[in-house]
Order: structure tokens, then C-alpha cells, then sequence
């Protein structure tokens, strides 16, 4: 039962290793950033998923005392996405680049040219 | 897209209130849920349907791609600034509280004109990150 | 008055640069702006480490929320001193920039080129100066971002690919980290490293403090290269444009040892197992195998560029090694390394940018007789090579100096044969250089030809220091040891 409880560290495990995984083991530059904003992915629930308190609300201050999560992750990951947007998007932005210079998108084939050079 | 009558209808009811709602979330955000991030997102977003359906020449006759390029520091810019001016009056860098006589409406001011810069630059970027996509030669 | 806002101000003015670049948009005037700027972040790091000298750590909070609970910079001598490194290397770097970005970079892209080289700047100096841990990861990502730009700046295709690959890397890297600080937020519930550094010895046992310890240090070992998780930097380096690779290799990977540095003995600063395990059981063999392996590299590297940046991975496994010993003479000389080795990679890859400029490549069958073509350049090149040998008279010499030194205080022998191997093999790399470029006669009806002076001036202000240094050892070698005290003995979280 208490695995189950951590349910949401399991799912930031999996994601995680997911994504690794798909960095790690695809050629394809496109699935590397995918995978890699699966593994970014995976923080951002950590962090969140962390900030929650049992039976607390939404942290907007109302005037009536009462348990809320705790705000500061979520801010924290707010700027952690700005950065992952920012890498995705740097990211395909080189491949498009890669494409226009060698005609590929494949890691093995962009190996092979440069090979031969 | 020229054909599809029905997108470029909806699209025309949908992006004015797309638009409205990225400022309510931009001012709201001093109080409640919300702040530069979200609504330079939802700005940005309003603009990328529009390059969408109407294409991406239209949109950027709107917004020229030199004029979102100095929006993208602008908001850069009045961040920064406001943080300076801070320094100026006295305070710490980005210290509200000297902005104006009263500490709380000093806070008012400050995340307002950060909130304000946040929102401009996010906003300006996502357009330029689409803009650098859909204009690219294929 | 506006001393007391000077820490603020190291971040902010290169900030303010980089959006200004952007607007201006004209080559000449950003690079001038660029220029002023950072010759004006090397004016403020001097007087920030005289003020760290003479009163202690100094502590700025952002606006004006105290710590632990608003965003803090903090000053001590170490900071200081990388603060220091990284800002008298981007003010060096800038003047020779503006004729190896004319002739390397198409002109459209000057203005971006400085705004980058301005963010990677502000990233660098950022990640040196917070005392906030989630800042750090925050600048880390502003400065990596920028130098995966200024990377795949490069004229090769070649370095596209590299800056993605570096890109694949550098963000597992931070993104280990990012897990790690959360970590240790969720055990602490406080992200002030100094806070975090009182708070951590009451919940060593748990599990989540080792685990995040772990992240943390991976993380920053990716970033920093250390072998074996230095894949990406060779490419990255040798395809990079001239004056970003001498940047970077002077700048970044240190910024990485900082990183290290300042987990290890500052926010983890009481002992447990396994910190003695990674450090003694993992990081010291493995930066051992960096020297030799990476050296060994070295010598069949056929592009200079190339063959310098295996000769980085070599360096780095030089200070990681001084921080494992855990000793005082150790930390001292891993950190005086971070100052040598900027110095004088910093000049020998200003050195080959001249050459880029000259000869068009660094391959080592072009650089025939180019001793006799360019004699100041080459010269130079010589000396910083001179530094990586570790020959006295040079600052090399002093860092391996103190490495042996700790070594033989901990009773590692056999690392400090190592070491002296190691100097063997940059003597074959550096030689194979010299060799070519002195012993061969150039190619029929080349011109004797040297650098501009823009160019070979900044190659000779580090190039000169890297020799003041190796002889007048009072202020290198006497900020590491405080530095390192201050690691060891105190750590960050108390004032003096």
C-alpha cells in the first residue's frame, strides 16, 4: 500500500526513464527532443507533485485561514518550463539547420558524413 | 487555408477574445492566478492562429519581424529597468517597496511593470519561435 | 553608495547589454557596447574580490527579501576569484573577437553573436555570484542556451551538430541537477545554500539528501566534462568560432568546477560516507584516467583545435583530482588550476584564432613552418603550450606543483607518478606542434604574415600573464589557499 501511495514518484520515475531512454537509444535528432522534453517533463510533475499538502487548497490568499500547497515549486517550475521551451525550441531549431546542411535528420548518417570528412 | 471558409470565420470570432483574455490574465495577475508567462503565452498564441489560418505574410504584416525583434528586448528591457530604477531610489535591486510611498502600493507598481515586461518578451518570442518555423524555405 | 549594490550590478549590467545588442543591431556598435561592458564587469569583479578580501563574504538580497527566504548573492573569496577569471577572460576575449567574428561570421549576425556572447556572459558570472541554488540552475541554463548558440555559430557544419550534441548533454546535465536541488529542497524545505548548508547536517541519514547528492554531482561532472562524460566537448570546442572556443574553454567548464566546488564542500559541508566515497572512490580514479587518457587522445589528434580541447578534458581531470584529496593543498591547487589553465588555454586558443585567420584551418598538415610565418603568434602558442607541460617559469607549473605536493600529503605516490607521466605526454602533444610548425619549411610561396594587432595583443595579455603568474605566485596562489580554508574549514554558512 505504501508503494501505491507514492504513486507520484512513480510516475516521475517512468516518465523519466522514458524519456532517457528515447534520448539514449534513438538516432533520430527529432525523438532525442522529444525524449528529452519527456525527461524534463518528468521534473516538472516531481517538483509539483512535491508542493502538495494533504488536503490543501490552491495557495491564493482568501482573508480565511486554511492549509494550501506550497506555492514555491510551482514558481520554481514556471521558470524551469520557460527553459525547457527554450531548449526544445533551440533544439529543433538545429535540426532544421542540420537538415538544410546534410540533408538528414539521422544521427548515424550525419555521423557518416562527417566521417568522410 | 483559403477554402476552408469555416476556420477562417471561427478564427476571426475566436482571436479578439483570445486576445482579451491574455490582457485580463496580464493585469490579473497582480491579484490572482496569472502574470506575464500565461498571458504573453495567450498572446502569442492568438497571433500564431492567425498566422495559421491567414497565413504567415499576413501576420507579419502585423507584426514585423524587426518590431517583434525589438519587443523581445523591450520586455527584457523594462525589467531590467525597472530593477535599476529601483537602485536609483534607493533600494536593492528590484526592491519594490521604495517605488512609491506607501511599501504595498510600491509591490503594486513593481510586479505590475515586471509582470508587464515578462509579458512582452514571452509573447514576442513565441511569435518569433513560429515565425522561424513556418517562414523557413523548405 | 554604489559599492554596496556592486554584486547586483555584475549580473545586471551584462543583462542589460545583451537586450540593448539586440535593438542596435549594427556590428560596430555592439561590439563596442559588448566591449564597454565587459571591461566594466572586469572592473567590478576587482573591486568586488578587494572588498571580499579585506571584509569578509559579502551577502546582497534581491529585492530587498532577506534571506534564506528572498534570492541572495553572496561573495566569499572563492566566488570572487572565478567571478574574477570569467570576467577578466570575457573583457580579453572582446577585443580579439571583432576581427575573428568579421572574418568567421556573416555580418547579419554580428549583433546576435554579441547579444549571446553577452547572455553566456551574465549566465557564467550569475551561476558564480548566486547564493541561491534554483538561481544557479537558472543562470546555468542562461549561459549553456547561449553557448549552444554561439557554438553552432561555427563556419563548419560540423558545428551545428556539435552544438546539438552539446545541447543533448548539457541539458541532462542541468536538468540532473534541477532533481538534485529539488531534493534537497524537499528535505530542507529552503534553497539558500548557506541555509541548506546549516540545515543538511540534521538530515544527513535520509535517503533523499544521498540521492540528491548523487544527481548533483553527476550533473555537474556532464557539465564540467569530466571524463567519461565529456563526449561533447571536443567537437564543441574545435568547430566552435575562434573567440567562443577560447571563451568557453577558459570560462565554462571552470564555472562547472565551481559548481562542484561549492556543493561539495559548501552546501554539503559535514562529512558523510559517501561524499568521501565519490570524491576519494570514484572522482579521483576517474579524473586520473581523464589525464592519461585524454592526453594519450591528444597526441593523435590531427586538428590542433581538436587536440587542445582533449587536452582541456586532461585539465579538468587535473582539478578534479586537487578537490578529491579533500585536502587543503589539494583544494588550493585544484582551484589555482581553474585560474592557470584559464589563462593559458584562453591564450593558446586566441593563439590558433589568429592562425584560423591566416591560414583559414588548425589541421596540423597546414601549419607547416608557420613559426616562421607568424613568429609572435606561434611563439605565444608555444609558451601557453610550456604551461600545460607544467615547465617552471610558467603557472603550470605552480598548479602541478601544489597537486604533486597533495598527492604526497595524502599518500597517493602513485598518482603523483601519474601526474609527472602526464607531463610527459603534453610535452609529445605540445612537441608534435612545435615540431611542424618550426622544424618544416612552409609551403612554396607562402607569405610571411602576422596576425593583426587587435588579435595578437589579447593572445599576449593571457599569454604574459600565464608567465607572470608561473613567477610572482603571491596573489594566485595566495587567493586559492584562502579560498580553499575557507572550503574546508569554515565553509560559506558562518562569517568570519
Amino acid at each position: 500500500m505504501e508503494l501505491l501511495g507514492l504513486y507520484n514518484y512513480w510516475i516521475v520515475v517512468v516518465l523519466m526513464m522514458a524519456g532517457f531512454y528515447t534520448v539514449i537509444a534513438f538516432d533520430n535528432l527529432v525523438k532525442k527532443i522529444v525524449g528529452l522534453t519527456i525527461f524534463q517533463t518528468s521534473v516538472f510533475i516531481f517538483y509539483i507533485s512535491m508542493a502538495k499538502v494533504s488536503g490543501g487548497t490552491a495557495p491564493i490568499l482568501t482573508g480565511e485561514p486554511e492549509v494550501f500547497s506550497n506555492p514555491l515549486p510551482h514558481v520554481l517550475i514556471l521558470t524551469a518550463i520557460v527553459v525547457g521551451i527554450s531548449t526544445t525550441a533551440l533544439g529543433l531549431a538545429l535540426i532544421v539547420r542540420i537538415r538544410e546542411a546534410y540533408g538528414t535528420i539521422e544521427e548515424d548518417e550525419i555521423q557518416a558524413q562527417d566521417d568522410q570528412q | 487555408m483559403k477554402r476552408h471558409l469555416v476556420l477562417r470565420v471561427i478564427a476571426k470570432l475566436l482571436i479578439p477574445p483570445i486576445l482579451l483574455f491574455a490582457l485580463y490574465v496580464q493585469f490579473h495577475g497582480d491579484f490572482g492566478p496569472g502574470g506575464g508567462f500565461q498571458a504573453g503565452v495567450i498572446f502569442g498564441a492568438g497571433f500564431i492562429l492567425y498566422a495559421l489560418i491567414y497565413g504567415v505574410e499576413n501576420a507579419q504584416r502585423v507584426a514585423p519581424p524587426d518590431l517583434v525583434r525589438v519587443l523581445v528586448s523591450l520586455g527584457v528591457l523594462i525589467f531590467a529597468g525597472v530593477g535599476v530604477w529601483d537602485l536609483v531610489l534607493g533600494g536593492n535591486y528590484l526592491d519594490y517597496n521604495v517605488m512609491a510611498e506607501d511599501p504595498v502600493t510600491g509591490q503594486h507598481i513593481g510586479i505590475i511593470l515586471v509582470e508587464l515586461g515578462v509579458g512582452i518578451t514571452v509573447a514576442a518570442v513565441m511569435m518569433t519561435i513560429f515565425f522561424a518555423f513556418a517562414g523557413r524555405e523548405r | 553608495m554604489i559599492s554596496a549594490h556592486l554584486p547586483a550590478l555584475q549580473v545586471v549590467v551584462p543583462l542589460i547589454a545583451a537586450p540593448l545588442c539586440v535593438i542596435l543591431r549594427r556590428g560596430t556598435w555592439t561590439w563596442a557596447l559588448a566591449l564597454l561592458v565587459s571591461w566594466a564587469s572586469l572592473a567590478i569583479s576587482v573591486v568586488l574580490l578587494g572588498q571580499v578580501l579585506d571584509d569578509g563574504p559579502l551577502s546582497y538580497a534581491f529585492g530587498g527579501w532577506e534571506p534564506p527566504w528572498g534570492i541572495e548573492y553572496r561573495v566569499d573569496v572563492l566566488n570572487a576569484y572565478v567571478l574574477l577569471i570569467v570576467s577578466v577572460v570575457g573583457a580579453v576575449v572582446l577585443p580579439f573577437a571583432r576581427r575573428s567574428v568579421l572574418e568567421e561570421i556573416p555580418e547579419s549576425q554580428h549583433s546576435l553573436f554579441y547579444a549571446s556572447f553577452l547572455l553566456c556572459l551574465t549566465g557564467l558570472l550569475g551561476v558564480t555570484i548566486t547564493g541561491d541554488a534554483f538561481n544557479l540552475f537558472v543562470f546555468l541554463e542562461i549561459s549553456s542556451l547561449s553557448s549552444y548558440v554561439l557554438i553552432s555559430l561555427g563556419r563548419d557544419r560540423r558545428a551545428l551538430h556539435a552544438a546539438f550534441q552539446y545541447l543533448i548533454l548539457g541539458t541532462i546535465g542541468a536538468t540532473f541537477i534541477v532533481i538534485g536541488i529539488g531534493m534537497l529542497y524537499m528535505a530542507t524545505g529552503t534553497l539558500n545554500m548557506a541555509d541548506l548548508a546549516a540545515r543538511l547536517p540534521f538530515v544527513d541519514e535520509s535517503r533523499t539528501v544521498l540521492v540528491s547528492f548523487a544527481f548533483i554531482t553527476v550533473g555537474a561532472t556532464l557539465k564540467l566534462a569530466l571524463f567519461p562524460l565529456h563526449f561533447w566537448l571536443p567537437n564543441a570546442y574545435a568547430y566552435a568560432p575562434s573567440a567562443v572556443t577560447a571563451f568557453l574553454a577558459a570560462t565554462a567548464t571552470k564555472v562547472g568546477v565551481y559548481i562542484l566546488l561549492r556543493f561539495f564542500f559548501t552546501v554539503y559541508s559535514f562529512d558523510f560516507p559517501l561524499k568521501a566515497i565519490t570524491l576519494q572512490g570514484m572522482l579521483m580514479p576517474l579524473s586520473v584516467i581523464a589525464v592519461l587518457v585524454a592526453s594519450t587522445v591528444a597526441i593523435f589528434e590531427r586538428n590542433v583545435k581538436r587536440m587542445l580541447a582533449y587536452s582541456s578534458v586532461a585539465q579538468i581531470g587535473y582539478m578534479i583530482l586537487g578537490l578529491s584529496f579533500m585536502s587543503v593543498t589539494g583544494v588550493t591547487a585544484g582551484i589555482l588550476h581553474i585560474f592557470n589553465h584559464a589563462l593559458m588555454k584562453g591564450g593558446m586558443f586566441l593563439a590558433l584564432g589568429c592562425i584560423v585567420l591566416r591560414l583559414g584551418s588548425v589541421e596540423l598538415d597546414q601549419l607547416r613552418g608557420v613559426g616562421r610565418r607568424m613568429p609572435l603568434t606561434m611563439f605565444a602558442f608555444v609558451l601557453g603550450g610550456f604551461g600545460l607541460i607544467g615547465i617552471p617559469l610558467t603557472s603550470g607549473f605552480v598548479s602541478k606543483w601544489y597537486l604533486i605536493l597533495g598527492a604526497v600529503e595524502g599518500d597517493h605516490w602513485l598518482i603523483a607518478v601519474a601526474m609527472l607521466f602526464s607531463s610527459l605526454l603534453a610535452l609529445i602533444y605540445v612537441w608534435r606542434v612545435v615540431e611542424v610548425a618550426y622544424l618544416q619549411a612552409p609551403p612554396e610561396g607562402a607569405k610571411a604574415e602576422e596576425a593583426p594587432l587587435s588579435m595578437l595583443i589579447p593572445t599576449w595579455v593571457l599569454i604574459g600573464a600565464n608567465v607572470y603568474f608561473g613567477i610572482e605566485t603571491s596573489l594566485s596562489v595566495g587567493v586559492a589557499q584562502t579560498a580553499a580554508e575557507l572550503l574546508l574549514d569554515v565553509g560559506l554558512g558562518t562569517s568570519p
